[in-house]
């Protein structure tokens, strides 16, 4: 019987280890209106670890993206700091009031928080209008100042002449300046986006893009936004690379 | 005004699933009215017998069906002798077949009888009626079955007896009953001597409870009922209501399972729909009140159709001359509401699991997959 020669054993694999993020300089708690504190989040019962121990924090008016690989944890981040989900451990405050309670967090999405998702997800059947009437609803707005609301909205982002029309007869761009429209209604401070320009083609994505920066900047709304695009992301005030379920931040807050 | 867009959108989204529930409702709320409307017609028809001319019905205690009760002469001589009593007419019941037809009701009746006097005589006299002891009055529906006229010979039973007179009346019981002479009808259903209830007319109707007071002391084997105490009380009339409206409950149940599928449906076909609302800001108390307006929507229009059919199918059954005087399509507005109502509550029903399961969508998990 032939023997096959054992293998050399192997040195065990090379962990790749992040160079740890300098402290940064305290920033006064009045400004800071979402943060989050060692926040960890796993899927499959603890299978998929998504995030580990991130901080992050934004303060007001700055408009902020999250730039990674797919599965690096941005949406599960965005998620988290809009309580459209809970973490496993970990602290999430917006507007130095903690997200632990269920009233605070129907009140979040009523009134402080708007979201932009890559898919637009409005609803087809009704029209323009009404899709962005839902959040007033949901928070009781009286209909005339919705109306006015949505006047406003839709004449920034030059869609006044389109408010009866059905979804399903709108362009993709027109469709993600609608749901922008939408996560504005409820005058929110802060606006979170999750490839707000990941399903369009370049020249729609650069002025969907440079329009969500010029309504942030005029409203003075606190943007985070998750996007692949390097090279819209560095038009932002501050860009955050996620890897692995962690924050680097090469640029200071 | 979203809101409601919100509830009318998603039904006309999805139009023969919605159009099929609400023919579950309709069709189930239809067959409940149709069948309490003729059990309440059949059990007012048969108070109408009982009541006719007279406000108190005298039967014997404890007896399960007023065929089986047994009233001797005697009561009906002393009770008609008291003085607060106008008049004291004593009826048979009986149920005999002929050749075609396996049930016709027989009343052992007196010439003096209200259904003889309030009666149209279509042929014969009401003088004739008791002077030959084979003789018979048909009501006008029994002739027609029978075949008879006025001089016929019609076998009933093991009978064969004379039709001396075809009378109308307004009530289908009788008007497809057989009114022999009391003492005929005893002879030929082996009751000699007794009848099944004595119907009272009183002198003056605030003599009821005395009247009554009086039954008890002098024939404590009888009872005397006022004709509405009677309805309320007789157990036939509260089984037959009872299966009414347990029947009726059963097509609604089966309705409100329809309701259920579609709003279930409803639900999962539009998950991320829900999620977006919840992103938006809806409360679990508006999820819910959409879901439940959804199905809400559905079972007050099934209820209103439901009722239209209902009411058609009862004129329809009305103008077939074989029911004629069993239907009374006079609809109670009590039984509309009870239709309503239980038809709401059953869409209701039918929408909680739904309602819950909506209530519990988590948008992270509904929109993560885009």
């Amino acid at each position: 019987m032939k023997l096959t020669p054992k293998p050399p054993s192997l040195p065990p694999p090379f962990i790749l280890r992040e160079p740890s993020v300098p402290p940064r300089p305290a920033v006064p708690d009045t400004s800071v209106v979402l943060r989050a504190t060692d926040v960890w989040k796993s899927y499959d019962d603890g299978a998929i670890t998504v995030l580990n121990g991130v901080n992050f924090e934004a303060i007001e008016g700055q408009t902020v993206a999250l730039c990674g690989p797919s599965g690096c944890g941005k949406s599960t981040l965005l998620h988290l700091l809009g309580g459209l989900d809970e973490p496993d451990r970990g602290r999430i405050s917006v507007n130095s009031i903690e997200l632990n309670r269920h009233r605070s967090r129907l009140d979040l999405l009523r009134y402080q928080v708007g979201f932009v998702f890559q898919m637009h997800n409005l609803i087809p059947d009704l029209t323009l209008e009404e899709n962005c009437l839902i959040p007033t609803v949901a928070a009781g707005i009286s209909r005339s100042s919705a109306l006015a609301r949505l006047k406003h909205l839709t004449g920034r982002t030059g869609l006044s002449h389109r408010l009866n029309h059905r979804i399903q007869k709108l362009s993709g761009g027109e469709r993600q300046r609608t749901a922008l429209c939408r996560a504005l209604m409820n005058h929110p401070r802060i606006l979170l986006a999750d490839e707000p320009t990941g399903s369009l083609d370049e020249n729609t994505s650069a002025t969907v893009f440079q329009l969500l920066l010029d309504i942030a900047a005029t409203e003075g709304v606190t943007l985070v936004m998750a996007t692949h695009d390097r090279k819209l992301a560095e038009r932002c005030d501050r860009l955050v690379e996620m890897h692995d379920g962690r924050i680097r931040e090469p640029h200071p807050l | 005004m979203i809101f409601l867009k919100l509830i009318f959108t998603n039904l006309l989204r999805h139009r023969i699933r919605s159009v099929i529930s609400i023919a579950g409702i309709a069709f189930s709320v239809a067959a409940m009215l149709t069948i309490v409307t003729i059990l309440q017609g059949a059990v007012g028809m048969f108070s109408g017998i009982l009541s006719s001319d007279s406000e108190i019905i005298v039967f014997e205690r404890n007896v399960s069906d007023l065929f089986f009760s047994d009233v001797p002469s005697s009561a009906v001589t002393d009770i008609a002798a008291w003085p607060l009593v106008q008049h004291a007419d004593p009826v048979l019941f009986g149920i005999v077949s002929s050749a075609d037809h396996p049930i016709i009701t027989c009343f052992g009746i007196t010439e003096s009888d209200a259904r003889l006097r309030k009666a149209t005589w279509l042929t014969g006299s009401r003088s004739d009626f008791a002077k030959q002891s084979d003789g018979v009055v048909l009501g006008e529906r029994a002739a027609e079955f029978l075949h008879s006229t006025v001089g016929s010979h019609v076998a009933i039973g093991h009978g064969t007896f004379l039709v001396i007179g075809i009378i109308k009346t307004a009530n289908g019981f009788e008007d497809g009953g057989v009114f022999m002479p009391l003492q005929s009808a005893q002879a030929f259903f082996h009751k000699e001597g007794s009848s099944s209830v004595i119907t009272i007319k009183l002198r003056n109707k605030t003599d009821a409870a005395e009247f009554k007071r009086l039954v008890k002391e002098k024939f404590p084997n009888l009872v005397a009922l006022e004709d509405e105490e009677f309805t309320r009380s007789y157990s036939q009339f509260k089984i037959l209501k009872a299966t009414a409206w347990a029947v009726g409950g059963c097509g609604l149940l089966l309705g409100g399972l329809g309701v259920a599928n579609t709003m279930i449906m409803s639900v999962f076909t539009r998950i991320r729909e829900i999620a977006i609302l919840r992103v938006s800001g809806f409360s679990n108390l508006q999820i819910a009140s959409m879901i439940f307006g959804e199905s809400a929507l559905v079972s007050v229009i099934g209820a209103i159709t439901g009722l239209l059919i209902g009411t058609g199918f009862l004129y329809i059954l009305k103008l077939i001359p074989a029911l004629h005087g069993y239907v009374d399509v006079s609809i109670q507005a009590l039984v509309v509401l009870i239709v309503i109502v239980l038809a709401l509550l059953t869409g209701v029903a039918g929408a909680l699991y739904p309602a819950l399961y909506a209530m519990r969508v988590r948008p992270v998990e509904a929109l993560r997959f885009e």
